[in-house]
């Protein structure tokens, strides 16, 4: 009587333990996937940002009418195609957000461009309307990489969470994948060529 | 002997290696301070006076708006860029009130000759970038081409008064504004077994004078174990950074900084 008992005790225990385990690491994981998400929520919204940005400055130079259409096509045209870019929040691959970078860098190039352009305008940049845009557009910017950053250091702790070693086990088990980082966008290590000559 | 040469040559270039890498290290934030207050001039670029009354101009605002303005002073941010680390330094701070994120982080770069404004989340509808911006170029800006860094931070963060007046109506926090629960259930917990272990003994002593006697000490330390439980809840939670309370308007922030949070908004400018 006694002797099956004291086994099936132990199994019992180190069952309990490994599902409380399991429970924890489960739990655990999901409250880092939630976090990322969030930051990365966060990124989408400082783009939501620097687009609605950009829309106001295109709006303003519209009304100039002899103002260049071509370049302000592009832009128009690379900020639709960069906000019809969405991820769904579920979907975080490599890919889509490749997807979504090359959409954001290339809005932010050919608008770089048009601000180019304003140096044939010296009546539009004098305005306050222009420089309150170059404060709003550096302040844009830095949300930007302040977002950007907290979302790859909230993935950061989700991916070591997950990919440790027993944890990576549970983690194919319960179907945690490894989330996308944020990479720098090709090229960036150059000095951006956006640059505004006032004095 | 060649063999040591090569393994001493190979030290060395990773040595140097190593060491080139650190002086490109970024800036690096200091820890969120003990006794925290509103003016944190780590050059000491302000003389004594100009201190003291910037910061319980600061600390007065903070008492009556829970708003709270910090202005820190620095060398150089070694090449990063003055409101990205502002940002992440209000946020390692936590200025400001957590839920209104009401914290604004002014930071000064004497020797990159930069001053930024930082501006928390919740705080970023007022005070917005072109705000900042106008803050700096028109108010602060041309004190500090005259030398003049007190006199540019003084009438900046009147400037930055003027803009957020009236917003966030608040009130000092006291020391008992997050009460741990935990904490109680757990004195609760002892009580209880406390309570158990009297009328044990009190049921197994059996009458007697001695079982009496030790009915009453056991009675005696239960309230003094009470007491020090007490006792030791409300030191605990006066050092979870509250420190500095009830030292008046210059003791610095009535409870501490917030654990507010800063996205990134805010403006920079030089001189």
């Amino acid at each position: 009587m006694k002797k099956w008992l004291i086994p099936v005790i132990v199994i019992a225990v180190i069952a309990f333990g490994i599902y409380q385990w399991a429970v924890g690491f489960n739990n655990t994981a999901v409250e880092y996937e939630a976090d990322a998400k969030t930051a990365w929520s966060n990124v989408e919204s400082t783009y939501q940002r620097r687009s609605d940005l950009y829309s106001t400055v295109i709006k303003t130079v519209q009304g100039a009418a002899d103002f260049e259409r071509t370049t302000l096509n592009e832009v128009i045209e690379a900020r639709s195609k960069a906000t019809s870019v969405n991820i769904n929040i579920d979907d975080l691959t490599p890919e889509n957000l490749e997807k979504f970078q090359q959409a954001q860098s290339q809005l932010k190039g050919s608008f770089s461009r048009l601000i180019a352009t304003f140096e044939r305008y010296p009546d539009l940049k004098a305005t306050q309307q222009f420089r309150d845009f170059q404060a709003q557009q550096e302040g844009t910017e830095n949300r930007i990489n302040v977002a950007r950053d907290r979302y790859n250091e909230a993935v950061n702790i989700y991916d070591k969470h997950t990919t440790k070693f027993p944890g990576k086990l549970l983690a194919g088990l319960f179907g945690f994948e490894e989330m996308p980082r944020y990479q720098a966008e090709p090229g960036s290590e150059k000095v951006p060529d956006v640059n505004f000559k006032f004095n | 002997m060649q063999y040591l040469k090569s393994i001493v040559s190979k030290i060395s270039i990773v040595l140097v290696i190593f060491s080139v890498h650190c002086s490109y290290a970024q800036f690096e934030i200091p820890p969120k301070p003990e006794f925290q207050t509103s003016v944190y001039d780590y050059i000491n670029l302000l003389n004594a006076s100009e201190k003291s009354t910037l910061e319980q101009n600061l600390v007065r605002y903070s008492d009556t708006t829970s708003t709270q303005i910090v202005v820190a002073i620095i060398n150089s941010t070694e090449g990063e860029y003055i409101n990205y680390l502002g940002a992440q330094w209000g946020e390692k701070w936590g200025i400001g009130q957590e839920k209104e994120d009401n914290g604004v982080l002014i930071l000064l770069a004497k020797n990159d000759r930069k001053i930024g404004i930082n501006t928390g989340k919740g705080v970023e509808h007022l005070l917005t970038d072109a705000m900042s911006k106008r803050i700096i170029d028109r108010e602060i800006i041309p004190y500090f081409k005259r030398g003049d860094y007190y006199g540019g931070l003084n009438r900046g963060t009147e400037a930055i008064f003027e803009v957020l007046n009236g917003e966030y109506q608040g009130t000092r926090q006291s020391n008992t504004t997050d009460f741990p629960i935990e904490l109680f259930i757990i004195m609760l917990i002892v009580f209880i077994i406390l309570i158990i272990a009297i009328s044990k003994s009190r049921r197994g002593g059996g009458g007697g004078n001695r079982g009496n006697r030790s009915d009453r000490r056991s009675l005696l330390e239960a309230i003094i174990l009470s007491n020090m439980g007490r006792g030791s809840y409300s030191r605990g939670s006066s050092s979870g950074g509250f420190g500095g309370f009830g030292g008046g308007s210059s003791g610095g922030f009535g409870g501490g900084f917030g654990g507010g949070s800063f996205g990134g908004g805010g403006a920079s400018g030089g001189w």
